[in-house]
């Protein structure tokens, strides 16, 4: 496989299909999904409430295994979780007992302090600095010392971002990551995570239920049908020029239009129905 | 059945957040105008006086006071009832300062002060207490984390958790052939159960986000138990060792009363064979207090260790 083939395949999701057991018998979640991201890429993967974005983020995260079909990331097969796909969670999941910089230091000391194939454990000043850098990177240097339960939700979920870049993981998986923010501190995390992500060039595949987040932030955006038994419906490419500012996209023809076009397909064509659950 | 309750913790810092909200008005009024006013030394404290949130105070100091007159005054009405063979409250509270003016004399080894007494069923439980806590906390660990074990030990608990600890002091006085190895021994039977129920309940219900964090980082077995696990059990841990501690101080006072030696059970068992009923009251109230006494230090300590949640 040539470098090229391998970059601009760099996920590859062929033929998978997911399937949960439940009490009332099988329910299945996905369906025929193929996808590829690029090396550099950021994708953004968007339907409504129980579509299975998050299943699909899941399997490419590792920690769910399909029930048929093959994923590959770097040209090897995903069999489980692991620090090069890293995961900002929903809800931040940070470690309520630890502070801001021992919860970013625990997945540091463990991708970088250990001997690795190809590179030395590192000295704990070298994972100390790294450490320092993650919260730098997202302007949390003065809270290092603080736990969870003393910041505010949008710091908190710096912190988890900063944990899962602090990794330098291939690629960057995000649930939802704003979905519990209020639209202030959204729209400036937002605005930091394009800046940071343009700066260290990482290949990013984000769950959200925003349209604006979606064509704001992303390279693609991947549109899913709706449940059960969902699929990928539509994939547009959102070829904005970078570095974008939301300011000067607010009234830009392009980005009106792509945003139409995933109205378009939420609303319009995939009108959630509601069931009785 | 799971006795996984952890609500005391919540409801006294709870109480304390609303203490320090009706003490801080009346701070800031005292503190104003004792500015205003310096000279006149008398003034501030009149002034401070109608800004202090008197019905607060009130609110907090008499109910409980309410209810100890009821309970001395039931007390008074059936020592006039039984002629004083209940002694009455003025009584008691003599014989009670007489008591506590040498709570550590020792005549012998059945005549020793109150305070010997306790310490020496305190010594049983702690002993009693601290091996169940050995044992108990690393199997709750282990049936918590594998469901196999967990499905292997639930019938013997459940069979043997409501069997009275009592019912194990004479295989304790067989097995160990004296009467205090076999007060000890009924103590850690009747504190291991809340102390593996609570942590392997507090071990299934950790947070699937947080396991889902540790796989992702991909964490040593290890870092999950020092890092992720043993943190979020400990607030479930505490709580057992709580119950365990309250049914512990209850199981050793009967303990003692059949096993004899020196400690408050015995000492009720031995006022009683006195006739002195007063002794009796006061041990009640001693019992009670100190029992008060060791659910409260757990229940700061349970404090001290629960950290905000995952909320999703």
């Amino acid at each position: 496989m040539s470098i090229e083939s391998m970059n601009s395949k760099y996920i590859e999701i062929q033929g998978v299909e997911q399937t949960f057991k439940t009490k009332k018998g099988q329910f299945p979640a996905l369906r025929d999904i193929n996808l590829t991201v690029a090396k550099g890429e950021f994708v953004a993967l968007i339907g409504h409430s129980g579509c299975g974005k998050s299943t699909l983020l899941n399997l490419i995260a590792g920690l769910t295994l399909p029930t048929q079909g093959s994923l590959i990331c770097a040209s090897r097969e995903i069999a489980g979780p692991g620090p090069e796909r890293a995961v900002v969670f929903q809800n931040h999941s940070l470690l309520p007992w630890l502070t801001c910089f021992e919860n970013i230091y625990l997945g540091v000391e463990r991708v970088f302090g250990t001997r690795n194939p190809g590179a030395a454990a590192e000295s704990k000043a070298q994972l100390k600095a790294r450490t320092d850098a993650a919260l730098a990177l997202v302007g949390l240097t003065a809270a290092a010392q603080k736990r969870p339960g003393e910041i505010s939700g949008g710091m908190k979920q710096r912190v988890g971002i900063a944990r899962a870049l602090a990794m330098e993981p291939k690629v960057l998986l995000m649930d939802e990551p704003f979905g519990a923010l209020d639209a202030l501190t959204r729209a400036k995390l937002q605005d930091e995570l394009l800046e940071i992500v343009a700066r260290t060039e990482s290949t990013v595949v984000m769950v959200t239920h925003d349209v604006d987040e979606a064509v704001l932030l992303s390279d693609k955006i991947v549109m899913m049908t709706n449940g059960p038994a969902a699929t990928i419906g539509e994939v547009l490419s959102v070829d904005l020029p970078r570095p974008r500012n939301r300011v000067a996209l607010a009234d830009s023809p392009e980005y009106l239009g792509h945003r139409k076009a995933v109205i378009d397909f939420l609303y319009t064509r995939q009108a959630h129905v509601e069931k009785a659950a | 059945m799971v006795s996984a309750v952890f609500h005391s913790p919540l409801d006294v810092s709870a109480e304390g957040s609303a203490i320090k909200k009706e003490a801080a008005p009346a701070y800031s009024a005292g503190a104003g105008s004792l500015k205003d006013t310096k000279p006149a030394s008398q003034v501030p404290a009149e002034k401070a006086a109608p800004g202090y949130d008197w019905s607060g105070l009130l609110l907090k100091v008499l109910p409980p006071f309410f209810g100890l007159a009821l309970l001395v005054g039931i007390w008074a009405m059936v020592s006039i009832g039984t002629a004083s063979s209940i002694p009455s409250p003025l009584e008691t509270w003599k014989q009670a300062v007489v008591i506590f003016s040498d709570p550590f004399y020792s005549k012998g080894p059945n005549d020793q002060g109150v305070g010997w007494n306790i310490l020496f069923s305190l010594k049983r439980v702690a002993v009693g207490f601290g091996l169940a806590a050995v044992v108990g906390i690393p199997v709750g660990f282990l049936i918590g984390r594998f469901e196999f074990l967990s499905r292997m030990f639930n019938p013997l608990i459940s069979l043997l958790r409501p069997v009275s600890p009592l019912a194990w002091l004479p295989i304790g006085l067989l097995v160990f052939k004296g009467a205090n190895p076999a007060a000890i021994w009924t103590i850690f039977i009747c504190s291991i159960w809340p102390m593996i129920i609570n942590t392997a309940v507090g071990v299934q219900r950790v947070p699937q986000d947080y396991m889902n964090v540790a796989r992702v980082l991909n964490l040593s077995e290890w870092k999950i138990v020092t890092k992720i696990l043993f943190p979020s059990v400990l607030p479930y841990m505490l709580t057992g060792v709580r119950l365990a501690v309250g049914t512990a101080w209850l199981v050793i006072v009967a303990a003692e009363m059949l096993t004899g030696g020196v400690g408050i059970g015995f000492w009720v068992w031995d006022e009683w064979n006195n006739l002195n009923v007063k002794n009796i009251i006061i041990a009640i109230f001693v019992i009670g207090i100190v029992g008060l006494l060791l659910e409260y230090a757990l229940i700061k300590l349970a404090t001290a260790f629960t950290f905000e949640e995952v909320k999703s």
